[in-house]
């Protein structure tokens, strides 16, 4: 049974590092809705 | 098991779903007493929810090969009138300057996006529902007619280890991200639905933020899971002719015999295959939405269908179409693996004695894994006298 504790807070774990490390690859959810390049002139 | 009568089914299934009968080609019009254009026919359809050739319409986008001269009246226009411009805008047939750059911004007007909502919200939401709520029926009435697999003569108290701990971990590893990704995935496509009505939006929304945050974000243990579970028993899931005995004898299920089996009988090859396919095929749909328009993989699917089967399959698709295609074979899917997985937890708690230990603390009893995979602890037997181990 600890095996399988260790496994759910392993997972919960992923999950709570995976948008730092995708951040750190330059990719954010936030960022795919703005743009620089966006001209209101 | 009726193997014909199955193997009938399928292919009665995979012709209906290619077949072009099936898609309800709509009738020819004759349209030359409206000069082209819509006849009340078409009108008449359209009420009627009925298939419409739409091509009379989304085709007829001008030709600038036709333009008048520009010192003509409307020889600016390039050959193409107004209502021929809001036709391209009207089936996503332009292709517009946007200052905003990205893949999606240049599709005004997304036609698709109707036919997808409305299969998202009524046959994926129904049948997979009915499915759901089918298979624990089933494994209710299952359980009352055949009850739970006892061992034989009962325990012998003596243990032999299964699975090893890093075996175990990523078996839970698997396990518990996908039963987070389903309760989450049936909260976002449920929701609105069934929860809305019950809590109200205000309980629903932090509700639904999170749902979506654990949704895409244990997505990557679960993908760690299934390299780690594919990598450590796929040697052990290729199928044998010993399958087929076991397969014959419906697993002993039925006439309570136990037809032999080695680490892994055919039920269980036939889920770990079920997950790893399934598996590979959700996270790619899955990736697919997490990351919006940057990883289109259905436009060139269908094209290699179509040059397999000749079906004539859509392959020139909008970014929002190949994210709702992706969303929609996501959702179907994750359905077919939550029923197959359901029954799999099933039978590995309830459905029959001994069987939770395996996954527990990885020691099973010997006498249940004598009479469930007898040539395994043959196997391992061997080794152990040859001093090695499990």
């Amino acid at each position: 049974m600890k095996v399988m504790i260790g496994a759910f807070v392993a997972a919960l774990v992923i999950a709570s590092l995976a948008p730092v490390v995708l951040s750190q690859f330059g990719w954010s959810s936030a960022e795919q809705a703005i743009s620089e390049s966006v001209r209101l002139d | 098991m009726n193997f014909k009568l199955l193997g009938a089914a399928v292919v009665a299934l995979t012709v209906l779903a290619f077949s072009p009968a099936w898609a309800e080609e709509a009738p020819a019009v004759d349209r030359t007493a409206t000069g082209g254009a819509q006849t009340l026919e078409d009108i008449l359809r359209r009420q009627e929810q009925l298939k419409v050739d739409e091509s009379f319409r989304s085709e007829n986008l001008g030709d600038p090969a036709r333009a008048a001269p520009m010192t003509d009246q409307l020889g600016t226009r390039g050959g193409v009138s107004d209502a021929e411009v809001w036709r391209s805008i009207r089936y996503n047939k332009i292709d517009p300057t946007v200052q905003s750059p990205g893949p999606a911004n240049g599709v005004m007007i997304q036609d698709e996006g109707i036919a997808w909502y409305k299969l998202r919200e009524g046959p994926v939401i129904t049948y997979g529902g009915l499915a759901l709520l089918g298979i624990v029926v089933l494994l209710v009435v299952f359980y009352f007619v055949r009850g739970k697999i006892m061992i034989d003569g009962g325990p012998a108290g003596t243990t032999i280890e299964r699975f090893k701990a890093i075996e175990r971990f990523g078996h839970w590893l698997l396990a518990g991200s996908f039963i987070a990704l389903g309760l989450t995935g049936l909260i976002t496509l449920m929701g609105r639905s069934f929860l809305i009505p019950v809590i109200g939006a205000d309980a629903f929304a932090p509700l639904a933020a999170g749902s979506k945050w654990l949704h895409n974000n244990i997505a990557w243990a679960f993908m760690l899971g299934l390299v780690m579970t594919f990598v450590m028993w796929v040697t052990h899931n290729i199928p044998s002719k010993l399958d087929w005995q076991w397969i014959k004898a419906g697993g002993g299920i039925f006439t309570k015999s136990h037809p032999p089996a080695k680490k892994f009988n055919a039920g269980q090859k036939i889920i770990f295959w079920t997950v790893m396919l399934l598996g590979v095929s959700v996270s790619l749909s899955g990736l697919s939405l997490l990351f919006p328009f940057q990883m289109p993989m259905f436009a060139d699917t269908f094209g290699l269908i179509n040059s397999i089967l000749g079906t004539s399959l859509p392959t020139d698709l909008a970014p929002h179409q190949e994210m709702q295609y992706a969303n929609i074979w996501h959702s179907i899917v994750a359905f077919v693996m939550m029923v197959a997985i359901i029954a799999h937890i099933y039978i590995g708690t309830v459905g029959m004695e001994g069987a939770f230990d395996a996954m527990g603390n990885g020691q099973v009893d010997i006498e249940w894994a004598r009479q469930h995979h007898d040539l395994w602890v043959a196997e391992v037997e061997a080794r152990q006298g040859k001093g090695g181990s499990s």
